[in-house]
């Protein structure tokens, strides 16, 4: 009857929702959006090829700005994967407070994910609360190891140091307080009618089409499909925790929302019980210097905040990876989006993106 | 001169300056306000480099949007672009003409002066009238900007304010069928006659009509044309400097402006609480109790942040002074002392009221997230419209049963 055209609009790479440099180019039929296109690369760094010129000891610092906002998993994965091609065995003692690195970080990553979220949507307030709780986890960082978002603290074969004296009863002391606080956020969303109108039945996502799509991490659990590397290949000693994994039912925004609060009070629980269990001993096993694994190739994942994070390896000679590769979840997570945003509204595309939780240096590399 | 041209065109031409000069830095100050508000509600300490605890802060923006470079899109249509921040601020300010601050008139040098500018007979409708104008300002500057995301900003904008404004005409049918006049001054006499405010019998009424009003006025969680983070920032995406700060200024006038009407129309505008209660005459000094009140709440928060004690302090303070004040306008020192003026105590409730309902704003804008834009759609015309109209039916009824009018 009318001659219409696709109002063609590029949201990005500069844009306060895209949340770093994502560029979605969508295509709007007045305010529905009947095509979504992700255009990435403008944060790649090269850190794949960049490593092939690195000593295995100088590599940690690479993963650790994959993924800025959880770096504690980049970390330990890549380094596990280092032991796992030497054949090193940490001592537990090790392996507990990298739990508890790990975990902390999980939480103030998934802070940031609730924070930039509401935001998103237009919950301003708990932007602040969030980042409040945040500061506490990166101090206790600073504490640890000097640095609050790339922390480089790992070593192969175990921790550079032990923690200082005192920072186990402070990470205490901080969950104790934390769910309390929790609490807060959910009074603010949880039962928000206009949060529960913006989240709920709002970029679903079928439990089929998210395992198609190789998603993971809470976007695959939102969708129902029960899979966490902790439980499912548990490494760090991450078998000796009781934690549950929360899963979804419908696969929307709300579901993914409330599986990353849940995550969160879990966390909680197993840096409580690594804290109850912590071992004496040492925390690194006696490894030289000059790490020269023999010839081959290893490849392991490990749960970031993001989902499965792999590192393969392969190994020739020297001391020198010959290939590095790594597989991050926020560039696997991210192919879902088109699949999420056809048919929905604009302001749709924002909570779907912030319901992904992307983080930009992951996607790019 | 002539005592008449005086009285007649000297006076409302100082009366509108005043309003006109005076409203930009009130509204300055009320940005401050919102910022602080805020400020406590997320747990930060909101601006406090510009002046003490950042007093200066309004003016320093003020001379930074002024002294800005005013950038002009080369594609944008140049003359709609700049006409556009003048249509939007225009009817805001103008909506104010109908504005009864006070109720009675003082004395200046021989001359009366009415504490309003003009009290017409139709004063409702002119403000709905004019206030349905600014949507021609925003359309034209997201039109003009040649941008998609003020265009898209735009066009949610006049679709919302054009539902929105259906539910809100409705919401003072009520009112002005129990008061049986739209003049302003007219609907808080009969306030005072009825001796209750309409928020009572029109409760329905002042929730569409509130709703409503802060759909119109665009803020959270109705703030959908200028969502920050879908379209950047709607429909002055492409705005800068002065141009950006008269954009500004009208959603302020706005909120002003609505924040007066709910006051007038449901809350008996200058009017004290229960007017005709004898015996609450000392509520007619309750300016009296301001002084006390802040003196102490001042004098609490100062010593809570010397000795690191926080909040109680402050509370205690305002109670202490809270008390002290009511005695003063019990003993009604203010008569005694020849100070009693009814403009002071009803320009005094005026604002008070005005004020609680800007922190309202405030408050919600800390609290909601933002609706979606067919979920705004649903609220309007399937819950406000029909409520509206049911309100309308019922006060008929009402007026029928109870006056036999």
């Amino acid at each position: 009857m009318f001659h219409t055209e696709i109002l063609e609009v590029n949201m990005g790479p500069q844009h306060p929702a895209t949340h770093g440099v994502l560029r979605v180019i969508l295509g709007l039929d007045g305010e529905t959006v009947v095509s979504c296109k992700p255009v990435i690369g403008y944060l790649h760094r090269g850190v794949e090829k960049l490593a092939e010129h690195k000593l295995y000891v100088m590599i940690p610092p690479l993963c650790d700005r994959l993924d800025y906002v959880g770096s504690a998993s980049q970390n330990l994965g890549y380094i596990q994967a280092v032991e796992k091609l030497c054949g090193i065995e940490v001592p537990e003692r090790g392996q507990y407070i990298r739990v508890i690195l790990a975990e902390l970080n999980r939480i103030s990553s998934h802070l940031v994910w609730l924070g930039t979220h509401g935001l998103d949507i237009g919950a301003m307030t708990v932007f602040f609360y969030t980042f409040r709780e945040r500061e506490m986890i990166l101090d206790l960082f600073e504490a640890f190891c000097g640095a609050r978002l790339t922390y480089n603290s790992m070593r192969i074969g175990g921790l550079l140091e032990d923690v200082p004296p005192g920072w186990t009863d402070r990470v205490s002391r901080f969950i104790t307080l934390f769910p309390s606080r929790e609490k807060e956020y959910e009074d603010l969303l949880t039962v928000n009618r206009i949060w529960l109108g913006r989240t709920q039945g709002v970029g679903v996502l079928t439990p089929e089409d998210a395992i198609a799509l190789g998603t993971s991490g809470p976007t695959l659990r939102g969708s129902g499909v029960d899979y966490d590397v902790r439980k499912a290949q548990p490494y760090s000693s991450y078998d000796q925790f009781d934690f549950d994994v929360p899963v979804g039912t419908k696969g929307d925004t709300y579901d993914r929302y409330r599986i990353r609060m849940e995550e969160m009070r879990q966390s909680c629980r197993i840096i409580r019980q690594a804290l109850d269990r912590l071992p004496e001993g040492e925390v690194r096993a006696k490894v030289p210097k000059y790490i020269k694994p023999p010839a081959g190739e290893v490849y392991h994942v490990v749960e970031s905040p993001r989902g499965e994070q792999g590192f393969y390896i392969v190994h020739k000679s020297g001391e020198m990876p010959y290939r590095m590769r790594f597989r991050s979840p926020s560039f696997v997570n991210l192919q879902a989006l088109p699949a999420m945003c056809r048919g929905r509204l604009i302001a749709d595309v924002v909570a779907i993106i912030g319901s992904i939780d992307i983080v930009l240096g992951d996607v790019d590399r | 001169m002539d005592p008449s041209f005086i009285q007649q065109i000297l006076i409302p031409t100082a009366q509108i300056l005043v309003v006109v000069m005076v409203l930009p830095l009130l509204i300055a100050y009320l940005q401050l306000v919102e910022r602080k508000v805020l400020g406590f509600m997320q747990a930060r300490l909101a601006p406090r480099r510009v002046g003490w605890h950042g007093l200066l802060q309004p003016i320093a923006d003020a001379v930074k949007l002024l002294i800005k470079e005013d950038i002009i899109p080369e594609k944008s249509d140049r003359f709609l672009f700049t006409l556009a921040p003048i249509v939007t601020v225009i009817p805001a300010l103008a909506a104010l003409a109908v504005i009864p601050f006070a109720g009675a008139s003082f004395t200046f040098y021989g001359y009366e002066v009415r504490p309003f500018i003009t009290d017409v007979n139709v004063a409702l409708l002119y403000l709905l009238a004019i206030s349905s104008l600014g949507i021609y300002g925003i359309i034209l500057g997201g039109w003009a900007s040649n941008s998609k995301y003020s265009l898209l900003g735009a066009l949610r904008s006049s679709a919302q304010m054009i539902s929105y404004e259906v539910p809100l005409g409705f919401a003072v049918i009520g009112v002005m069928m129990m008061a049986g006049t739209a003049s302003m001054v007219g609907i808080v006499e009969a306030q005072r006659t009825a001796g209750v405010w309409y928020v009572l019998p029109q409760i329905v009424g002042f929730f569409c009509y509130f709703i409503a009003a802060i759909a119109e006025t665009n803020r959270v969680p109705f703030d959908l044309p200028e969502a920050e983070a879908e379209l950047v920032a709607g429909f002055h995406t492409e705005y800068s400097g002065m141009k950006f700060a008269f954009f500004f200024l009208a959603e302020y006038t706005n909120m002003i402006v609505v924040s007066s009407i709910v006051t007038i129309l449901f809350f008996g505008g200058w009017l004290r609480p229960f007017p005709n209660v004898a015996s609450l005459q000392w509520l007619e000094n309750g300016w009296l109790v301001l002084l006390p009140v802040t003196l102490g709440a001042f004098a609490g928060w100062l010593f809570g942040l010397k000795t690191g004690r926080g909040l109680p302090p402050m509370a205690a303070g305002t109670v202490i002074g809270l008390l002290a004040g009511i005695t003063l306008a019990v003993l009604d020192v203010g008569g005694l002392a020849g100070l009693s003026v009814p403009v002071v105590s009803g320009a005094f409730w005026f604002f008070l009221k005005v004020s609680l309902f800007l922190f309202l704003y405030i408050w919600l804008r800390g609290t909601y997230p933002r609706y979606r834009y067919d979920q705004l759609m649903n609220l309007g015309w399937k819950w406000l419209i029909p409520l509206s109209v049911v309100n309308v039916v019922g006060t008929g009824l009402g007026i029928l049963v109870f006056s036999g009018r």
